[in-house]
């Protein structure tokens, strides 16, 4: 274990422990704000720029405050609870989707001795919390008590537990390869990306990583031509805009463990480690903005035909084909 | 004939089915039409098209009103080829009272009608594609016929209620910039045609999602009335601008675009093709318009159609679109029926959709262009 240096080190800077814990979910929800607003602005210029358009460009430079103002406008709105929603659910549903990713954020090694938690097993932790994700969005669907919000949350409910089985298998070649399931001591073992030996691990992981986070064309829960807006239906305000924080705070995450499983982490030449993590993060990211300017949306079922009879097998045979050469 | 069980008939039990209303606010129902959907899980059991959320009694307007005043209502009956309703409207008046209309007339009705044509399909093919859910072929899709719309613009003043017919011949005349933008478009528009293809028709989900789906076999389309590109798609070559022609649609070169298998894919193609075929109307009627006057000189002051029973019908960019209308003589209309082809389309729609995905509804309803207030009138 070479990583909880950072983890005590950062804690050692503050004599009160919960002073600490409070500072670093501060960063946290800092991070996620700040990557949330900027992550919206570059979809929006992305976007724009595939269609021949300029995108936001009246607020601040290059329209850099549109979504700051977007912000504001969603926290003035009014928060509409309508009378046949079951309350409970309705209203803790947004929380659940949005705190399992805050905390999950603290386990991600930005740099060689940056990061808040490293344990023997954040990767398990990680995919596991990653699931949690479900939950909230069948809760937000159940609570609405609303057909389109009902059929979104069916519908993201078997995507996400179809694709989990494909990112699980995706991800196990490079924790035989390292021995390990600590994302930093997977991406200190990297003296190469491991993308160049385990391609199909990394596509395979990046297309069920798409389906996951509901980005098109896996973006079927909320499929706007059919079901209104899925399982947010009914939300309106800055509630429908902590579901939109989580969809881009997830984003993160799943890019974040691309980069750390499968292009090196925060290695590269000359600049600082955390640059290039950040570098490779928001590459990801931009190459899942251009998917879904890019394709139509695949209907529900071909969607889990695609899972279960394409992906799943591929991944199989990529592990075992792993397994025995790892065994030579 | 199959007639579909009414979903109001179907009397929902203890079996784990529901109703879904789509509509008549939805963003994929292309404006208020309302479906009531029979559902099982995601597969639909039952559908019935609630409509007339937009009506506006067209037909009841005509008896109130002259000919002449008639005139906006037409291009407002389907506001997206409202140029070949109001000329068709024309053309129907001109056929009853014997009008004869310039030859420099009928070329540029010719050439306006193709292009609004070229602007129905495009937005067409940009708005199905938002149902699929790729946004982006939207945007280009109405860039292009953006471009068109100012060409229109140019000569009618106005970019989707035309009114630009009159009895006798067209209410201005055009100038050699809107030939040559014309023509030019027609160049340009070829290369775009291949895109379109290379980035919509070859991409591997648009097949999926279109391929097989929502299929209405030339015996259905038949039977329900169906036109246009969607029987068309069906493999029935029939296009009245071949098989009665009228206006000058005899002297140019065109093919009947066909396919096979009537589902949203053959759709698809025909449109695809129609659009290429437009083109290769517009470019002969730009080379071989005449020098003339495009009004005739010999119009009546009072359009009194003689008493008695008269029918016309044109290509629209949906379909069929016929006008009866019932004269006494004087100058207000006994009777203008107006028969859409959105309408005849979408009653189809309780025979296509059962058996489908709810995703494939909106792939469907998109597929056969419908326009809500043609629906409705």
């Amino acid at each position: 274990m070479t990583a909880p240096h950072a983890t005590t080190q950062f804690f050692h800077t503050f004599d009160n422990p919960w002073i600490a814990i409070a500072a670093a979910t501060g960063a946290m929800l800092g991070f996620i704000t700040i990557n949330a607003l900027w992550l919206i602005w570059l979809e929006r210029k992305v976007s724009a720029r595939m269609q021949r358009r300029y995108g936001p460009t009246e607020v601040g430079p290059f329209g850099l405050l549109q979504t700051l103002a977007d912000v504001v406008k969603l926290v003035g709105k009014e928060l509409i609870t309508p009378d046949h929603v079951h309350r409970p659910l309705y209203l803790i549903a947004p929380i659940l989707a949005f705190a399992p990713l805050a905390a999950l954020l603290s386990l991600l090694p930005i740099d060689a001795d940056w990061v808040f938690h490293d344990f023997d097993i954040t990767l398990v932790l990680l995919l596991a919390f990653s699931g949690l994700n479900v939950i909230a969005i069948f809760a937000a669907g159940w609570g609405s008590n609303n057909k389109y919000a009902l059929l979104g949350a069916v519908r993201a409910v078997a995507q996400n537990i179809s694709y989990e089985i494909p990112l699980l298998l995706a991800v196990l070649p490079i924790v035989l390869m390292t021995r390990s399931l600590s994302l930093h001591e997977i991406a200190s073992a990297q003296s190469y990306p491991f993308i160049l030996v385990q391609p199909l691990a990394f596509i395979i992981y990046f297309i069920s990583a798409t389906a996951e986070t509901n980005r098109a064309p896996f973006d079927i829960p909320e499929a706007e031509s059919e079901l209104i807006a899925g399982f947010h239906t009914e939300y309106s305000g800055m509630r429908f805009g902590v579901f939109f924080l989580a969809e881009f705070t997830n984003m993160v995450i799943v890019c974040a463990v691309a980069t750390l499983l499968f292009l090196g982490g925060w290695k590269g030449p000359l600049l600082p480690g955390f640059v290039w993590f950040f570098i490779k993060v928001y590459g990801l990211i931009a190459v899942m903005m251009v998917f879904r300017w890019t394709f139509p949306r695949l209907r529900f079922d071909q969607l889990m035909t695609f899972a279960w009879t394409i992906l799943v097998p591929l991944a199989l045979v990529n592990l075992l084909v792993t397994i025995v050469v790892l065994k030579l | 004939m199959m007639r579909p069980k009414s979903t109001m008939e179907l009397v929902p039990g203890d079996d784990e089915t529901y109703y879904l209303n789509m509509g008549p606010q939805h963003p994929s129902t292309h404006g208020v039409l309302r479906l009531r959907l029979h559902l099982e899980g995601e597969r639909i059991l039952g559908a019935e098209p609630v409509i007339g959320y937009g009506h506006r009694a067209h037909e009841k307007m005509a008896e109130n009103r002259d000919y002449l005043q008639f005139l906006p209502n037409t291009s407002r009956i389907d506001y997206l080829s409202g140029m070949i309703y109001n000329l068709g409207y024309c053309q129907a008046i001109e056929k009853a009272m014997q009008i004869e209309v310039p030859e420099r007339a009928e070329y540029i009705r010719v050439i306006c009608a193709e292009l609004n044509r070229l602007t129905s399909h495009l937005l067409w093919l940009g708005t199905y594609l938002l149902d699929l859910g790729g946004f982006t072929p939207f945007l280009y899709a109405f860039d292009d016929r953006e471009k068109l719309l100012d060409i229109l613009d140019s000569v009618t003043g106005s970019r989707l209620t035309y009114s630009y017919g009159r009895f006798g011949g067209v209410s201005m005349d055009v100038d050699d910039t809107f030939l040559r933008a014309a023509a030019d478009y027609c160049t340009y528009f070829r290369k775009r045609i291949d895109e379109y293809h290379a980035l919509v028709t070859h991409n591997i989900i648009f097949r999926h999602r279109t391929k097989g789906v929502g299929v209405m076999g030339p015996q259905l389309a038949l039977d329900y009335g169906v036109s246009g590109p969607c029987l068309r798609a069906a493999g029935v070559a029939r296009d009245l601008r071949k098989d009665e022609p009228y206006g000058i649609y005899d002297r140019f070169a065109f093919d009947i675009v066909t396919a096979e298998g009537g589902d949203c894919f053959a759709r698809h193609m025909v449109r695809m093709g129609e659009m290429e075929q437009s083109l290769n109307i517009i470019e002969q009627a730009v080379g071989g318009i005449p020098d003339g006057p495009v009004l005739a000189a010999k119009v009546p002051k009072r359009i009194r159609p003689p008493a008695g029973e008269h029918y016309f019908a044109v290509e629209s960019a949906r379909g069929h679109f016929g006008m009866y209308l019932r004269s006494d003589g004087t100058d207000v209309p006994v009777r203008l029926k107006l028969r859409t082809p959105s309408f005849v389309h979408v009653a189809t729609m309780p025979v296509v959709l059962p058996g489908t995905m709810l995703a494939d509804t909106v792939a469907i309803l998109g597929s056969i262009d419908i326009v809500i207030p043609e629906i409705d009138r």
